[in-house]
């Protein structure tokens, strides 16, 4: 026993200092860095990508990686060989060699801007990424699809995370919260500014359609929040898994509401929402968010959620209002959901009661507990790698619903509360300069 | 007055069902205070055990001409049925709970939650997506009581059901294995220490809550014997629900529970639109539970989260 473990441990301590080594050369490199990086990789996809596929024996760009075209056919080797070319020569050497390079000036430039205003470089660094997904999703409809739906997903999690993370109950109320956002939204756009067979013809021109979808989206989250109210009474006198089968027959009770709501369709289902949420509104609520839902939680009122998660007498104790913590943590997450619900619609554009069911449910769940609770990052990192993994994993189908399970079970045995949890999100200190020794300053004579 | 008794009739064999699952919840949220999400699925495996069962057992007596009564080779199927499943519940709870017994229940309950969707990809991968029609062990015989149709199979299935439940009462205030098990659910950290091994205690409770799905399983396709994978998600939400309603860990309380939500069910369906099942159902339950949040037998207690 002692002696595999002392094998064990060596080569553990092996990889560990092979990943360091590699990993040597790339901590001083900033955000900055990585997202120059990033932009040259996207814009070389871009110019070159289609003759370098052909070249590499793909008949296209590979839109996730190459993973797809693999599993697709697991046993062509050349295949392989060509996507795994493909990924160095477009993302890993362009990336990296970047990022290297770019080390003196992209930690100058991230330092000069964060001198002037922290907000100002956050602005910068967003604009940047948006722009990284902007051109990496240009290449298909399918990525377009995916990037979207991903920053859906992550305003999911998030949302869920206040109240399951934060707050420590365990609502499965979700589902119901995004259908009310996704069929309040669609009622409000598809009544308005189409002409449809169920909901009549558009009383305003379609041209105002963009302009008053943000009030449609709104407007989605208040009445979420609104049906929260229903859970979030009940939560003041139980909580745990009297709470937990409450909000789960919340759930039930929204889907068969709009089963029967006729003027929504029925279980039919309501369709040609306008082609709204294109990926700048997409990403603009996403930002927003995340950035609402961060202050949220390092709040005061976030605080609460904590000590009511904690030990809810004692919070009371110590003058925490807890029915006033529940109340607002529960409309809060609703609202999100809700809004995020609307911009679900109108990218799927076509809703129908049976989507926000016990799947929905199992997902969202799965986001969450695989990021992380009680962690922004937790819930970004979750969001993107369970919706990337779930659609790379589309060739293996219905194995797909073996592996992904398989991969959460492990997680929960070894790292029980998610891969990242319990960790403070600050976008400030991840967009400060990495390093600012001598050299910079040789560089930039000017700085003081 | 007919119609209203035809509908307690259709609802005890409804709410049989129902019973049936809640216990296995109930009993293993009694002892170990989680929910074992994966017991809806675990009800579709006992009920696809059963089928080969009884599909193997009719192949064997064809092949050695034995001739056995029907009844027998019906008790025999739902005994094997249960031994194999509650294998299958031994093993879910080795694999899914008992790593996480330190961790946050939350876990626990996801990975419950994705051996459910494991046991039905896996029955998917395995046998295919085209249903399976269950053999017909008993032939239907119809009796007219007062001008309500009552069949033997309905008459089975709520005697049986209510036999099993008299007997697991049984097994649990009278054995030595019972009274370890109620001891555990009376307190999980400090009963251990006494000597009961909690882990064999956690086993046991999660082959007999198996047990009893595997029993609903196969008293389910005798009534409606067409099986597909995804039948044990609706069922075992709605044996959930049923457990809750019937308070913390209380096996009297989950078995009339299942019963009530047999009845609302029913006659939800039989006096408003077939549609508004669910919607004027989980209506009633949220009023219930709003009323009285701790069930119907539960202990008013606030639940500490060990998160």
């Amino acid at each position: 026993m002692a002696v595999t473990t002392g094998i064990f441990t060596n080569n553990r301590s092996r990889i560990s200092k092979f990943i360091t080594r590699v990993w040597e050369p790339f901590i001083p490199v900033p955000l900055l860095g990585w997202l120059f990086g990033a932009v040259l990789a996207v814009a070389i996809e871009q110019l070159f990508g289609l003759p370098l596929a052909r070249i590499l024996g793909l008949s296209r760009i590979p839109a996730l990686f190459g993973v797809l075209v693999v599993l697709n056919d697991p046993t062509n080797l050349l295949l392989l060989l060509g996507v795994l070319l493909y990924d160095i020569l477009v993302y890993i050497l362009p990336i990296s060699v970047a990022a290297r390079l770019t080390i003196a000036p992209a930690n100058w430039i991230a330092s000069r801007l964060f001198n002037i205003q922290g907000w100002i470089s956050a602005i910068i660094h967003i604009l940047l990424i948006y722009g990284i997904l902007h051109i990496w999703s240009d290449v298909s409809d399918y990525r377009l699809l995916i990037v979207r739906l991903t920053l859906i997903a992550i305003i999911f999690t998030l949302s869920l995370n206040v109240v399951n993370g934060y707050m420590g109950e365990f609502s499965c109320s979700h589902p119901g919260f995004i259908a009310l956002g996704a069929y309040t939204a669609s009622i409000f756009t598809v009544g308005l500014f189409i002409n449809d067979n169920i909901l009549g013809p558009a009383l305003l021109p379609a041209s105002l359609a963009a302009l008053m979808f943000p009030i449609g989206l709104i407007l989605g989250g208040i009445v979420a929040a609104l049906g929260a109210i229903l859970i979030a009474v009940p939560s003041f006198k139980t909580r745990g898994d009297y709470l937990a089968i409450i909000s789960l027959a919340f759930t039930f009770i929204i889907k068969s509401l709009f089963e029967n709501l006729e003027f929504v369709g029925g279980p039919r289902g309501l369709g040609n929402q306008p082609n709204l949420a294109n990926l700048p509104t997409v990403f603009f609520w996403t930002v927003l968010s995340i950035w609402i839902i961060n202050n949220f939680v390092r709040s005061t009122l976030g605080k609460a959620l904590n000590a009511v998660r904690d030990d809810e007498i004692a919070a009371n104790a110590m003058t925490v209002n807890t029915r006033r913590t529940k109340f607002v943590a529960f409309l809060f997450a609703a609202f999100w959901a809700g809004l995020a619900g609307g911009l679900f619609a109108h990218v799927i554009r076509y809703v129908n009661p049976s989507t926000f069911g016990l799947q929905m449910l199992a997902e969202v769940l799965a986001m969450v507990y695989f990021g992380g609770l009680n962690s922004v990052q937790g819930s970004i990192v979750g969001a993107v790698s369970i919706n990337l993994l779930s659609e790379a994993l589309r060739p293996l189908e219905i194995f797909k619903w073996i592996v992904i399970p398989l991969l959460l079970i492990v997680i929960m045995v070894f790292r029980p509360t998610g891969l990242i949890s319990f960790k403070e999100f600050d976008f400030f200190k991840i967009i400060k300069p990495k390093r600012t020794s001598q050299k910079d300053v040789e560089y930039a004579p000017t700085a003081d | 007055m007919e119609y209203f008794l035809q509908n307690v009739v259709n609802a005890l064999q409804w709410g049989s069902f129902y019973a049936l699952i809640a216990l296995g919840y109930s009993m293993v949220y009694g002892v170990l205070l989680l929910f074992n999400f994966a017991h809806g699925d675990i009800f579709m495996v006992g009920a696809y055990i059963s089928f080969f069962i009884a599909t193997a057992l009719l192949a064997a007596l064809t092949l050695t001409s034995i001739v056995l009564p029907n009844w027998l080779i019906l008790v025999l199927t739902i005994l094997i049925a249960m031994i194999i499943t509650s294998f299958v519940g031994v093993a879910v709870e080795r694999i899914g709970y008992r790593p996480l017994r330190q961790a946050p229940r939350a876990s626990a309950a996801i990975t419950g939650l994705m051996i459910g969707i494991i046991l039905e990809t896996a029955n998917l991968a395995l046998l295919g997506a085209e249903r399976l029609s269950y053999p017909q062990l008993i032939a239907t015989q119809t009796y007219d009581i007062g001008g309500v149709s009552v069949t033997n199979k309905k008459i089975m299935i709520v005697v049986v059901s209510i036999l099993l439940m008299l007997a697991l009462n049984l097994f649990v205030r009278r054995t030595k294995w019972g009274m370890a098990m109620r001891a555990t659910a009376y307190d999980f950290v400090v009963v251990p220490l006494m000597g009961v091994p909690l882990n064999n205690i956690a086993a046991l409770t999660f082959a007999l809550g198996s047990g009893l799905a595997a029993a609903a399983g196969t008293l389910f396709s005798l009534a409606y014997p067409v099986l597909d994978p995804y039948m044990g998600i609706t069922f075992g939400w709605k044996a959930f629900v049923a457990a809750i309603l019937g308070g913390r860990g209380s096996i009297l309380g989950a078995a009339l529970a299942g019963f009530l939500l047999g009845f609302i069910e029913i006659f939800v369906a039989y006096y408003f639109p077939s549609t508004l099942r669910d919607l004027i159902a989980y209506s009633i339950i949220l009023l219930i539970l709003v009323f009285r949040p701790h069930g119907f037998f539960g202990e008013p207690h606030t639940a500490q989260l060990r998160l």
